[in-house]
């Protein structure tokens, strides 16, 4: 019972999904969703709303049922159990705790049906409540919480009766952004010093980034994409990923030889332009175009001019319009840069595109 | 496309039911089976018997044909029509502007008159017809007034017309309060930027908006008076009306043929007011947004005091007609004796038998009150959320919805043809105390369905999933979170079943035994022998009890949700 340090991420599978559908009426809301999950693994569902993701992970706590296909836990097939006859602790965007009984009995609720004594339910009590960090709110009523406290007693009694997976469905959303920050991160390390197998729903990419280990975009009811957080910034696998995870710039092209891709009446010089003749959709991240440092000689260096500038504290998000690009592009740069080199609207400057981070797409 | 063809290729998958969840499935599957046995299959019963003939041969629409062309009968059936109409069209305005008066102005005391206003609801509907013999009758006391503005007699339409116009007055005035109530704020203050008179604003906003309330409550008026038995049986005279003549024809001539025509013309417009009644709600909630600004009534001198004096005359007419009952109940020897005697109350419950039939009333109010409400709150709380037998769901929230439009007088018909059948199994029933607490908590089942489903809806949808992830099974969720959050609610729904059980009379007055007759029965037998003060001291002694039922009901919620409500305090530790 008592809590312990993770073991390292051991690489049995915690659950495995294959091809799960689900039907509501005509609507086809999961579309052969294939799925593993490694022990001690925090994975992130991301996706717009609408996209499959709470439903998948009510498929998994058996909340809904698939309209086809099969889950694993532990290498048990589950398939076709009950929630009850599952394994999983599960936390809510609304905390559903049972607003009439005391913190110490929500976080006891599921511990109270196992046969232990008093003496041990207090002890775990306690010591579940000083790990999410409100010792002293047993006595206390929900309604006399914060949204914040509410939801890490929603965790601790989600993870009372020491289940192998834990589910959480949107749980930051309700919460204020400063709140959300915070217990973002009190989640991770949860997490991690528990090992405890995670699935988290999400629709806020800078949680899903910050978070999680494995990353599950989904779109229209399916995968777009498994990675890592890296992977999937860096290398998304589809327009949709590079749209909906982070900010891109496109470029509309077209690849004239090996190695060169032009866009307007401006060739860049880039490596992965093998496919000649194509026409091409490039997406660029406002952070592979770069001020400095850029030296003379350099390739794929362009010159803007700027058009609009956008304050967002440290840094800046700037328009930049050039003589031979047909769209205008978005680039960060630091507000002390744009202090130093006294550039303001109007002002010009020298960019250079880091085109080895071209992302193409077929147009 | 592809997704139709997908889903058909296909093999569902099912869930397996946990042993838990059979449980809330059997008790889900019996109270259907209960609502089938108490409700459907004795309106079938009265479908069956309006096409058969006496010896139980079918005669299509034969018994429909005979009852038009019996003319005493299509007499009744206007005379219902048009006192129904004429109630609705004096009760339904007079209420519109109590309402108006509580919802738009400044008056004083608006709690005080609303609380006055509904006691008639505390009354059987006949108490106000005694009142009125005792006003009006042949020896009232205002009776040379009432033939000098050119009335000849109180018994019959003039009679039933003012007694109705009373006792359905707390019903149309709770409607239009409610429609009055949903009034956005920023449209008068656009009107008001806009430089719109009052008359404008009145004709172009208030009404508009109060309009699904105007028609629901006319509707249900009308249906009120059409259905009801006591007030034209006490005041009626010879005035024949539908409501009297279904007990005439089954209790007096055993026509049980014709009854059951009767029956199914009482349905009609009670089922129409049920359609129009559900059809209006969904507009009415609908027109309010989450976003409007409840509007505050400004102070306005004028109006405020011509709105109070105009409420404290409907208050004193109230006080009148109850006054009155009071009054005649405690005088000797109406009209020669006016000293104060408990003459009738000694009578009415030692001669008149009044005293059996009161604990038989306190009897069957305690167990409707009792078994209704646990009932009615598992009902909807097993059709709210649980889960699986999806199929079952539909069919019996459509039949805790249906006793709304089934008045008590037809449940009580379908009562006598389906359980008075020899071949029926539970004949044994008939005229059981059992049955009539069964009957009393079918006929007021909408009412309490919908205080508990609106109470349940007010929580966590995820209560239920958190318990099964934690693997507590459903039913230690519903007594530990699901009960003691609802307390308010089931002690409302407690409190309405006992107020109506212990004033009903349409459907019981089919179905009791010299055994279990009640007491607002045995008030209408002391009528009919002439004993119309024991009556009235009777009436006036249900009100009574009815009243601290009330009050008895308040002090329980008071003590119950002390303690299952602390947590809605803010924190004191």
């Amino acid at each position: 019972m008592a809590v312990t340090t993770a073991p390292a991420v051991d690489s049995t599978l915690a659950l495995e999904l294959s091809g799960i559908h689900k039907h509501f009426d005509t609507f086809h809301a999961l579309k052969n969703i294939e799925l593993t999950v490694q022990r001690g693994e925090f994975v992130c569902f991301l996706g717009p709303s609408g996209c499959g993701k709470t439903t998948l992970l009510r498929i998994i706590a058996g909340l809904e049922v698939q309209s086809a296909g099969t889950i694993r836990q532990g290498g048990r097939d589950i398939s076709r159990l009950p929630p009850a006859d599952r394994d999983y602790g599960i936390v809510f965007q609304s905390y559903a705790l049972f607003p009439n009984l005391r913190i110490f009995d929500n976080v006891a609720y599921g511990l109270v049906n196992r046969r232990a004594t008093k003496g041990d339910i207090a002890k775990r009590v306690n010591e579940l409540l000083k790990l999410v960090g409100l010792p002293d709110s047993g006595a206390r009523f929900p309604g006399q919480l914060s949204g914040g406290q509410q939801q890490r007693i929603a965790l601790a009694r989600a993870i009372a009766t020491s289940p192998s997976l834990l589910l959480l469905d949107e749980p930051l959303s309700a919460l204020d952004a400063l709140e959300r920050v915070r217990l973002r991160h009190e989640i991770r390390s949860l997490q991690q010093r528990l090992g405890i197998t995670t699935i988290m729903v999400t629709h806020d990419q800078e949680e899903a980034l910050s978070m999680a280990d494995r990353i599950v975009v989904m779109n229209h009811g399916v995968i777009e994409q498994v990675g890592s957080p890296l992977d999937i910034y860096r290398e998304p696998a589809s327009p949709f990923v590079v749209d909906f995870v982070g900010k891109a710039n496109v470029l509309e092209g077209k690849v004239i030889s090996q190695g060169h891709l032009q866009v307007g009446s401006v060739t860049f010089a880039c490596a992965q332009c093998v496919d000649v003749g194509h026409t091409v959709r490039a997406y660029l991240r406002p952070e592979d175009i770069v001020a400095r440092p850029i030296q003379d000689g350099d390739a794929n260096v362009i010159d803007a001019k700027i058009d609009k500038i956008e304050f967002l504290g440290s840094y800046c998000l700037v328009r930049v319009s050039t003589d031979g690009l047909p769209t205008p592009l978005t680039v960060y740069l630091s507000l002390n840069f744009l202090a130093e080199q006294t550039l303001e609207q109007g002002s010009h400057l020298k960019l250079r595109i880091l085109t080895e981070r071209l992302r193409l797409f077929g147009a | 496309m592809a997704a139709v063809i997908d889903s058909l290729v296909l093999k569902a998958v099912s869930q397996k039911v946990h042993w838990t969840d059979r449980i809330g499935h059997a008790v889900l599957i019996l109270i259907a089976a209960a609502l089938l046995a108490f409700l459907a299959a004795p309106l079938a019963a009265i479908l069956l018997q309006s096409v058969e003939s006496k010896d139980g041969a079918f005669v299509g629409l034969d018994n429909f044909i005979a009852y038009v062309q019996t003319p005493t009968l299509k007499q009744s059936l206007w005379n219902s029509v048009w006192v129904s109409a004429t109630v609705t069209l004096i009760a339904v305005p007079a209420a519109f502007v109590f309402a108006y008066a509580l919802t738009r102005s400044c008056m004083p005391f608006k709690g005080l008159f609303r609380t006055i206003t509904l006691t008639p609801l505390l009354a059987p509907s006949l108490l106000s017809a005694i009142s009125f013999i005792y006003w009006f009758g042949n020896q009232g006391v205002l009776k040379d007034a009432m033939r000098a503005v050119g009335i000849a007699s109180i018994y019959g339409a003039p009679g039933i017309i003012i007694s109705e116009i009373f006792s359905v007055f707390p019903h149309a005035l709770m409607i239009l309060v409610t429609a009055l109530s949903l009034a956005d704020a920023r449209l008068y203050e656009a009107a008001d930027a806009m430089g719109t008179s009052a008359t404008r604003k009145f004709f172009t906003i208030t009404l508009p908006g109060a309009k699904y309330g105007l028609i629901s409550a006319a509707m249900v008026t009308f249906t009120l008076v059409m259905t009801d038995f006591g007030i034209p049986k006490v005041i009626g005279g010879n005035f024949n009306v539908l409501a009297t003549d279904i007990f005439k024809l089954v209790i007096g001539q055993q026509d049980f043929q014709k009854g059951a025509v009767v029956g199914f013309i009482l349905l009609a417009p009670a089922l129409l007011t049920f359609f129009v009644d559900r059809f209006v709600q969904r507009k009415q909630t609908s027109m309010l947004t989450a976003r409007a600004v409840p509007y505050s009534p400004k102070k306005s001198r004028g109006y405020d005091i011509a709105m109070t004096a105009y409420c404290l005359l409907v208050v004193a007419w109230m006080f009148a007609v109850l006054g009155m009952a009071v009054f005649a109940s405690f005088a000797k020897f109406w009209p020669y004796d006016l000293s104060l005697s408990t003459r009738h109350y000694v009578f009415g419950l030692l001669d008149g038998e009044v005293g059996t039939a009161f604990i038989t009333s306190l009897k069957l109010a305690s167990a409707t009150a009792f078994f209704g409400t646990a009932i009615v709150f598992v009902g909807a709380y097993l059709i709210e959320k649980t889960r699986d037998l999806d199929w079952l769901r539909p069919i019996v929230q459509l039949l805790a919805l249906l006793p709304m439009a089934v008045p008590g007088l037809v449940l009580g018909l379908g009562y006598i043809f389906f359980f008075n059948a020899p071949a029926n199994p539970l004949n044994g029933l008939y005229q059981t105390l059992t049955l009539l607490v069964l009957c009393t908590i079918v006929h007021f089942y909408t009412t309490g369905h919908l205080t508990a489903v609106t109470a349940l809806k007010a929580l966590d949808s995820e209560f239920e999933s958190v318990s099964a992830s934690l693997k507590v099974p459903f039913f230690k969720t519903f007594w530990r979170v699901t009960l003691p959050i609802c307390t308010p609610a089931l002690i409302d729904i407690a409190r309405y079943f006992f107020i109506n059980a212990m004033t009903t009379i349409s459907a019981v007055v089919f179905l009791y035994s010299p055994d279990t007759k009640v007491a607002a029965i045995a008030i209408l037998n002391l009528d009919e022998a002439g004993e119309i003060g024991a009556a009235a001291a009777m009436a006036v002694l249900i009100a009574a009890v009815s009243t601290l039922a009330t009050f008895l009901f308040l002090g329980l919620g008071w003590l119950v949700n002390r303690r299952t409500q602390a947590w809605r305090r803010p924190a004191a530790s």
